[in-house]
């Protein structure tokens, strides 16, 4: 299950993300931890932060030899750092930020200002955050569309709104009769009922119609709306005119960098700083990390969880184990099939978890030059996307259905080190390339070194098309499949998000119907990554509700205060600075 | 029958490099920037607009007392011509466009289908078959939305066509020395052509000042001719540009309303409820349930019969001589029960008076007659918290008689 050899390549390159090994940690075997969490993807360092901060004494343990699952910076080539899979940051929670301190412990997200559409023929759709210059840029392709792109914010901005606080909220179970789960079903009929009739209507159709459909309400332009549908198919196994794509795109909408919803920005040093300053406030509140030691098996008495064996053959105890794998990983890769309901398994191997994106980390030698974007504009600061319809986003689509790559695929570049001087030396520079679809089995057989090279220079032809110096330029480039992110990061099949962000899959019903409120059918074994509510992205959600559950069953968090927000659950405020505290006094007993 | 089809309007092509610049230029902009002394500018529906030339008194008591001159480059222009003009008119606006003669104008709000206002603005019939409404916020995209089945075009000539307003009680006066033959004799929101040399300029006796004055109408490209005609001979009526600032007074004591500031526009509203109908916003008087079907025309019907209004627009004075922008109303001194909030206000320098708009929730306007507002004065630094009194009066707070009479005279 953990591949050895990555292991070892990790090892051997100089990796800025790994932390070293803590040897002086003997373990005798009585030792009991409070809590082990598999798995340091930000969303168990979340969880683990949390409840370290409470007073538990817990242990991470990671199976590769550097942290942060799918929130990492590496050093593969030189000293370019790379934000090897995920590339951008605005999802991750401002409440979590404060919580946790991590601008304290070294946390910056920086905005950029535009971007841009590249289409055949040096013609290109700019993208801006300045108002008057998205609109003339749409204004190039229909006057109207450069107007209804304002109702198009205010019907997203409204749909955030309602969202939005449900992220910090555990889901309700529509079928219990449990106070909380009533209380939070009326909270979250009181919300729809406050939309208005007309508005319920949206949420509802917003929720499962396509992303097509959905746009053809506002922009009479394809590549308007090609622009926007690009949100709504990453990471994602369906095409642009598959239902329940429109919801993806309001998940792409839901993060604020300094409170402008939608707004995207970079993490200073790549996407490891979030995990890297997730690890230091962890440290900090008496947090352990191992890494390069995965988990084998989780270890299950009597239908509890009581802790877990190790790749290595060490056995860990701990009264709680939490795992930041996907359902799948968990259930079907570290568990004894006896200890589980077999019906419950069945689902879980249903569980939707399709691999369909690629990503390229290039490292260059200098700027890149694009044809068709004006010297010294904005759009080449932020995401520079290759499409150029509708149709031939689905087009790309059926090629993956067919068990291909796409011939011509849905770029997403981003050269980052224009803004955060801390990724390459002087005049560099990096850039990430997210591809989409990708499958992660092909129908020619097994992904090979061949044709993962086929695949990297569909890409790179593609980018090369619209910028004649690219190709010039790279100096290195890691080429990534669905196949080699679940080999890497352990993603099943490779899906970024832990498993599709499709209406069966999300709220009550993530990750499997009955266990959407971060437990499982093993007492004391708890899910805390993207696989549970909210989701995917690097947003942190989903390990800060998981650790308020843990919490609650311990007594260690009042169940009167309901789910207010963080920081009155974890800080008590002593007039102007808030301080951590360590244990809750709340509903006293200690676990 | 075939459903007619939206019309498409033309392409607007932004230069190649228009994002070096944040913010459009209007046509007027090489004559009216070298006269801003302030360099005090501002951002009008993305054109950079002045806020203040020299001082906000000068100006603003040029349109009380002489002729001022404000840029009226961002305001959006759309032509609805075709057979169908008048009835798409009919269904898009409150008031009954039938009841309106060509060459007039007359001030119209939009709704949507819950009765909630979109936008106001004035809209001009020129003949049976052509209007062009004027309005602050954009509309393209709902004035096609509502051109399904009509026989009408609608194009956005907004950048076509250029105005100035001239305000003040020697614009008539000032408009004959430029060769305005008979220029005092149009009537209020009646329309007019000259054509002076080769300038031609469509006058509309209409403005935002409550005051006697005029809107000047060119293509683009005479924009520069026509600010140059009003200014050789503008010297002896004490012709002065107005900014944003000075403008912004004269139509708080007009009592006019502005989107964004007065009221939110439902096309821009996000949280719900928080979007107006015409009656909230103490628009009455345009709305006319007696013509057939027209936007938000069943939830006006509901709201008017079962008297569900949530709050209205009223005017308010207050004591003391500190505009209370921002405040929040009570009815009750102590601060207990909050009421509403205001919208708009400022000391009027010409009515001596403390005036404000103000958002009364439903059910204390119409019957309180004493209200109380909450002031946070900074005071050399030290914030100080002002309970003041206020008490319901009519809008406009200021209308001059001569802003109707005709023939206008030389004030
Ligand atoms: C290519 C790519 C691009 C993306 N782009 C973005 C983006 O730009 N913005 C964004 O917000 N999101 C993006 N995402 C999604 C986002 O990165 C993920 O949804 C998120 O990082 C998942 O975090 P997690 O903590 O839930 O799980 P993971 O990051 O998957 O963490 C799980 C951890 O568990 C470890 N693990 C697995 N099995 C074991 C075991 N047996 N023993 C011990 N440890 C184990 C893994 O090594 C890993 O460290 C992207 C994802 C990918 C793959």
């Amino acid at each position: 299950m953990v591949n050895k050899t990555q292991s070892r390549d990790a090892r051997n390159s100089r990796d800025s993300g790994a932390v070293k090994k803590q040897q002086s940690v003997q373990q005798t075997s009585s030792h009991r931890y409070d809590v082990v969490v598999i798995g340091s993807g930000h969303n168990g360092l979340v969880t683990a932060s949390y409840l370290a901060r409470a007073g538990l004494d817990v242990l991470v343990v990671e199976k590769n030899d550097y942290i942060g699952g799918a929130a990492v910076s590496r050093n593969l080539y030189k000293d370019f750092t790379y934000s090897n899979c995920s590339y951008v940051c605005s999802l991750l929670r401002p409440e979590i930020m404060r919580d946790l301190e991590l601008p304290h412990h070294g946390l910056q997200v920086i905005p950029y200002e535009g971007g841009a559409v590249l289409m055949p023929g040096k013609q290109f759709l700019g993208s801006s955050n300045n108002h008057e210059i998205q609109r003339r840029e749409f204004a190039k392709f229909s006057i109207r569309d450069s107007e209804a792109y304002d109702r198009l914010s205010r019907d997203v901005i409204r749909q955030c709104k309602f969202i939005k606080p449900l992220l910090l909220r555990t889901p309700p179970d529509p079928t219990s009769f449990k106070p909380r789960d009533l209380t939070e079903l009326l909270y979250l009929g009181q919300k729809l009922h406050r939309l208005g009739e007309k508005q319920m209507h949206e949420t509802m159709r917003f929720w499962t119609m396509s992303v097509s459909d959905f746009l053809d309400e506002y922009f009479e332009s394809d590549l308007i709306k090609a622009m926007y549908a690009g949100s709504a198919i990453i990471g994602t196994a369906l095409g642009p005119k598959s239902p329940g794509t429109a919801y993806v795109m309001l998940h792409h909408f839901m993060g604020d960098v300094d409170g402008a919803v939608g707004a995207w920005g970079f993490a200073r040093g790549g996407m490891g700083s979030v995990t890297k300053a997730l690890a230091s406030s962890f440290r900090a509140a008496g947090g352990e990390i191992r890494t390069g030691d995965g988990v084998a098996q989780i270890r299950i008495k009597g239908g509890k969880a009581v802790g877990v064996v190790l790749e290595s053959g060490e056995e860990i105890k701990a009264k709680r184990v939490i795992s930041g794998a996907d359902v799948r990983r968990t259930f079907t890769g570290m568990c004894d099939p006896s200890d589980l309901p077999a019906e419950f398994l069945q689902q879980v191997q249903n569980y939707k978890a399709r691999g369909s994106s690629g990503k390229l980390n290039i490292a260059l030698d200098g700027l890149p030059e694009f044809s068709a974007l004006p010297k010294g504009s904005p759009f080449v600061t932020g995401d520079m996307h290759i499409r150029d319809s509708m149709e031939s986003l689905e087009r790309a689509y059926d090629d993956w259905k067919n068990g291909s790559w796409s011939e011509a695929p849905y770029v997403d570049m981003l050269i980052p080190s224009q803004i955060d001087p801390t990724m390459t030396a002087d005049g560099k520079h990096y850039m990430t390339v997210f591809v989409q679809y990708c499958p992660y089995k092909l129908a020619a057989g097994e992904w090979t070194d061949a044709r993962r090279k086929a695949f990297g220079d569909t890409v790179i032809n593609a980018i090369a098309k619209h910028s004649p110096n690219f190709k010039s330029l790279i100096l290195h480039a890691e080429v990534r499949t669905p196949w080699d992110i679940e080999r890497e990061v352990g993603l099943t099949e490779g899906n970024i998000f832990q498993g599709e962000l499709t209406m069966d899959q999300l709220l009550f019903n993530r990750p499997i119907p009955g266990y959407a409120q971060y437990h499982t059918p093993i007492d004391n074994l708890y899910l805390c990554g993207s696989t549970t509510h909210p989701g995917g992205g690097v947003m942190g959600a989903p390990g800060a509700n998981a650790a308020r559950t843990v919490l609650g069953d311990i007594g260690k968090l009042s169940r009167s205060l309901g789910q207010p927000s963080y920081r009155s659950l974890f800080y008590k405020s002593h007039g102007r600075t808030a301080k951590p505290i360590k244990a809750m006094s709340v509903a006293g007993s200690a676990p | 029958m075939m459903m007619r089809l939206s019309p498409k309007p033309a392409l607007v092509k932004p230069a190649p490099d228009h994002f070096k610049q944040l913010l459009q230029e209007s046509p007027f902009a090489k004559r009216a920037m070298p006269l801003c002394r302030t360099r005090d500018v501002m951002n009008w529906n993305g054109f950079a607009l002045v806020n203040v030339y020299s001082t906000v008194e000068e100006e603003y008591f040029a349109i009380r007392n002489r002729s001022s001159v404000f840029d009226l480059a961002p305001m959006m222009k759309y032509r609805i011509s075709g057979k169908d003009a008048e009835a798409y008119c009919n269904r898009l606006v409150t008031r009954d466009v039938r009841k309106q003669k060509p060459g007039r104008v007359s001030y119209v709000v939009w709704c949507d289908e819950a009765g909630m206002v979109i936008d106001d603005g004035t809209l001009f019939r020129f003949s049976a078959t052509e209007f062009r409404l004027c309005s602050q916020e954009r509309q393209i995209d709902w004035l096609l939305d509502c051109a399904l089945g009509y026989d009408v075009t609608i194009s956005d000539v907004s950048e076509s066509i250029m105005a100035l307003t001239l305000q003040g009680p020697t614009s008539a006066s000032l408009l004959k020395l430029c060769g305005f033959k008979g220029v005092e004799n149009i009537k209020p929101f009646e329309i007019k052509d000259w054509k002076i040399g080769k300038l031609a300029v469509t006058v509309s006796r209409t403005g935002f000042t409550a005051d006697l004055g005029y809107e000047l109408w060119v293509d683009a490209g005479d924009a520069i001719a026509l600010w140059d005609l009003l200014f050789e001979h503008g010297q002896g009526r004490g012709l002065v540009p107005i900014g944003n600032e000075a403008l912004n007074m004269a139509r708080i004591e007009a009592g006019l309303l502005l989107p964004g500031i007065d009221f939110i526009s439902s096309m821009a509203n996000v949280r719900m409820g928080f979007c107006r109908s015409p009656y909230e916003l103490g628009l009455d008087f345009t709305v006319d349930l007696a013509k057939p079907h027209f936007n938000g025309r069943a939830a006006l019907v509901a709201e008017k019969q079962n008297e569900t209004s949530r709050s209205k627009l009223i005017g308010l004075e207050i004591e003391s001589n500190k505009p209370v922008n921002d405040s929040i109303v009570y009815s009750d001194e102590s601060c207990q029960t909050e009421i509403g909030f205001v919208t708009s206000a400022i000391w009027s320098p010409t009515c001596k008076r403390n005036i404000a708009i103000a958002q009364i929730n439903a059910p204390y306007y119409g019957t309180l007659t004493q209200f109380w507002v909450e002031l946070y004065l900074k005071r050399e630094l030290t914030w100080q918290r002002r309970v003041l009194e206020a008490w319901p009066v009519e809008r406009p707070f200021f209308a001059h008689p001569r802003r109707r009479q005709t023939p206008a005279g030389d004030y």
